[in-house]
């Protein structure tokens, strides 16, 4: 077989794409348990009932979450499956919503808004605790998300998206986990700080 | 004329309608960064964008079904098995399209509960349209692929192009059912998420493209089968030697292990290869031609394919690629440059070269050339490169101010977003969205009006 035989070239690639797709296979189940919600990467969803804090960690030369003691969200520990529950609702609002048709999640989505993977952790809600009359970061957020127009962050309004307390808060439940996943570092750098006011 | 052939022109049609819907959402969303309070508590940025990137997959998809419901027939020298099916389902195709553009402006959001996602908007990126009309997608891909693959089987006449194609459609329909999930954890749904936008997008309609391009080769060269299949397998084995674990360069930051970070860069910086392979192909068969062609715009529009891909999914791909520029590259304006680049030059380009070539054919001309073309040409490209440098400046600076200095935070966000150079890069972003919206208005004249106003000669000599 000669190399300017399309029959070399058909083998090559016949060959190539069973050997990628094999190593493709082996690596997708190994990266399907680490994603798993209590895998080594993803906490489970009851770790909204934690304190969550994002720090560097000079060993893999990244910022990482640390999951620290008990801080109920809105004054309540979850249960798995209350905690999921909350999770389905809030990704179903996120979804509804096309919240990542202007917002990113861990990057991806769209560029109009800023991106809310660490929203949980962002320094800006302390602010927003005195605008908005409210004592804590998740009572905060969900009094914005209720009547965004109300309460304007810059030139760029969000649009009342029409959502009940209900819906509110399970995107503030969500936006809680996300901060918690280990996402290699993602984003660097990120305002370091501590929720437990 | 095939019944085939028929239904190609309907399909290149209703793809070009498109391209225009998504020119002018594209148009809206840029303008948005320029007023932010422009039609606000009436339709958002994000109905907008969503009409922009979803058009972009519709009418690039109907693009390559007209192309290759153009070439089948004369491929196989028959009519496709089940072309009245295809044909049926055009319409049904083009009024579930019509149904979703209008509930997304009018109803915009559903519940949040499953009937939502099913009946209004699945809000997931490129895939928003409702369930049921994304099942619609899932029917007409079925049926696609049947009319190629029983055609090909019935024929016992399968060419490498065929064979190829043939292969590649069973992943183009499979990987389409990642459409539909809505797994609550995020990390998992992006990671089924990205098999769906990355093998999907940049492989098999990688091939999908290269198959369409073959015959295109062929056509508009006279390029013989033999060196145009062998450089499709080269091809086909580097876009997915590649781009298969390539696909980990989209898993840097969703919560997968850090093995990605190597794996993902490493096989992403290679994906220009096949790229690379695909401009030496063009020009050595432009060249070995001396550029002699009965249809010039086709041609041109092919090379504008083999350059635009490689500059806009290969050498501006690999700028944000590997990890440690990804890290502050991700998820700004520089991916958003690359993107337009890249969707351009793989694939916009590609279709409107067959468009071309459906053209000659459809009306007999001996000859395709003329003026208008070329400022088609140059607006088209001249706005695209515009607005990929603006974006670029755009996401240059978002990187640094935002992303390394401030560390992503909302007001890091806002400090990026309020810089002269970002401001003053989406301005420019918009006017030359404007100067390619002008190339797209001449496209469509010059390709209604070619061969329109034959002479007499050429009436004559088509009488005879």
């Amino acid at each position: 077989m000669r190399f300017d035989e399309p029959a070399f070239w058909r083998a090559g690639a016949i060959s190539t794409i069973f050997v990628m797709l094999c190593v493709l296979v082996m690596l997708t189940v190994d990266s399907l348990s680490a994603i798993a919600t209590g895998g080594s990467h993803v906490p489970p969803y009851t770790v909204v009932n934690k304190h969550i804090d994002y720090v560097y960690d000079a060993a893999r030369g990244i910022d990482v979450p640390v999951i620290g003691a008990a801080q109920p969200l809105f004054g309540h520990m979850l249960d798995d499956r209350t905690a999921a529950a909350m999770m389905d609702k809030g990704k179903l609002v996120i979804q509804s919503r096309a919240c990542l048709d202007c917002h990113t999640i861990y990057g991806n989505g769209a560029y109009y808004g800023p991106d809310l993977t660490k929203a949980w952790l962002d320094p800006s809600w302390e602010a927003w605790q005195s605008i908005t009359g409210t004592s804590t970061r998740e009572d905060a957020m969900v009094k914005f998300l209720m009547d965004p127009v109300q309460y304007r962050t810059w030139t760029r309004t969000m649009p009342n998206l029409n959502l009940s307390e209900e819906e509110a808060r399970a995107v503030v439940a969500y936006l809680k986990w996300t901060a918690a996943v280990d996402t290699n570092g993602f984003p660097a750098n990120f305002g370091h700080v501590h929720t437990d006011q | 004329m095939y019944r085939s052939q028929k239904l190609a022109i309907k399909y290149m049609v209703a793809a070009i309608s498109l391209f225009g819907v998504m020119t002018l959402a594209g148009l809206l969303s840029a303008y948005y960064y320029i007023n932010p309070d422009f039609l606000f508590g009436i339709l958002h940025f994000n109905i907008a964008k969503i009409l922009h990137i979803d058009t972009l997959v519709i009418w690039l998809l109907m693009g390559f079904m007209g192309a290759i419901y153009w070439f089948l027939p004369d491929e196989l020298g028959r009519e496709p098995i089940g072309i009245w099916l295809a044909e049926i389902l055009f319409y049904v195709f083009c009024a579930a399209v019509v149904v979703v553009a209008v509930v997304f402006v009018v109803v915009q959001y559903g519940g949040s509960d499953q009937a939502g996602l099913w009946l209004v908007n699945q809000g997931r990126k490129y895939v928003e349209a409702p369930r049921w009309a994304a099942s619609g997608v899932v029917v007409v891909m079925v049926v696609f692929a049947f009319n190629v693959i029983a055609t090909a089987i019935s024929t016992r006449r399968a060419t490498g192009i065929i064979a190829v194609l043939m292969i590649d459609l069973i992943p183009l329909v499979v990987l389409y059912l990642d459409a539909f999930p809505a797994i609550t954890n995020m990390s998992h749904d992006l990671f089924w998420w990205w098999w769906l936008v990355h093998l999907w997008v940049e492989a098999t309609w990688e091939v999908l493209i290269g198959c369409i391009m073959a015959f295109t080769l062929m056509q508009v060269l006279g390029t013989s089968r033999r060196i145009v299949e062998t450089w499709l397998y080269i091809e086909v084995a580097l876009v997915l030697g590649t781009g298969i674990l390539g696909l980990g360069h989209h898993y840097f930051w969703i919560g997968t292990p850090d093995y990605w970070l190597g794996i993902g860069g490493f096989f992403s910086a290679l994906e220009p290869l096949p790229l690379l392979g695909m401009i030496i192909h063009a020009i050595y068969d432009a060249g070995t031609h001396h550029m002699k062609t009965t249809n010039r715009p086709a041609l041109y529009w092919m090379m504008a394919e083999a350059f635009g891909n490689f500059l806009g999914g290969g050498v501006w791909g690999f700028m944000i690629t590997l990890p440690q520029i990804n890290m502050y590259a991700h998820g700004t304006q520089w991916t958003v440059s690359h993107g337009h680049f890249a969707f351009w030059g793989a694939y916009g380009c590609g279709v409107i070269a067959v468009a071309y070539l459906m053209v000659q054919k459809a009306r007999a001309l001996p000859q395709v050339d003329g003026q208008l073309w070329k400022w088609s040409f140059a607006g088209l490209n001249l706005g695209l490169v515009a607005m990929v440098g603006a974006l670029l400046v755009a996401g240059i600076t978002q990187s640094m101010i935002e992303r390394a200095t401030g560390g992503s935070t909302l007001q890091a966000y806002i400090a990026g977003q309020e810089s002269p150079w970002f401001s003053e890069a989406m301005i420019l972003r918009f006017v030359f969205g404007l100067v390619f919206s002008a190339g797209y208005a001449l496209l469509v004249y010059d390709l209604a009006r070619l061969g329109r106003r034959r002479t007499v000669a050429q009436q004559t000599a088509l009488a005879t």
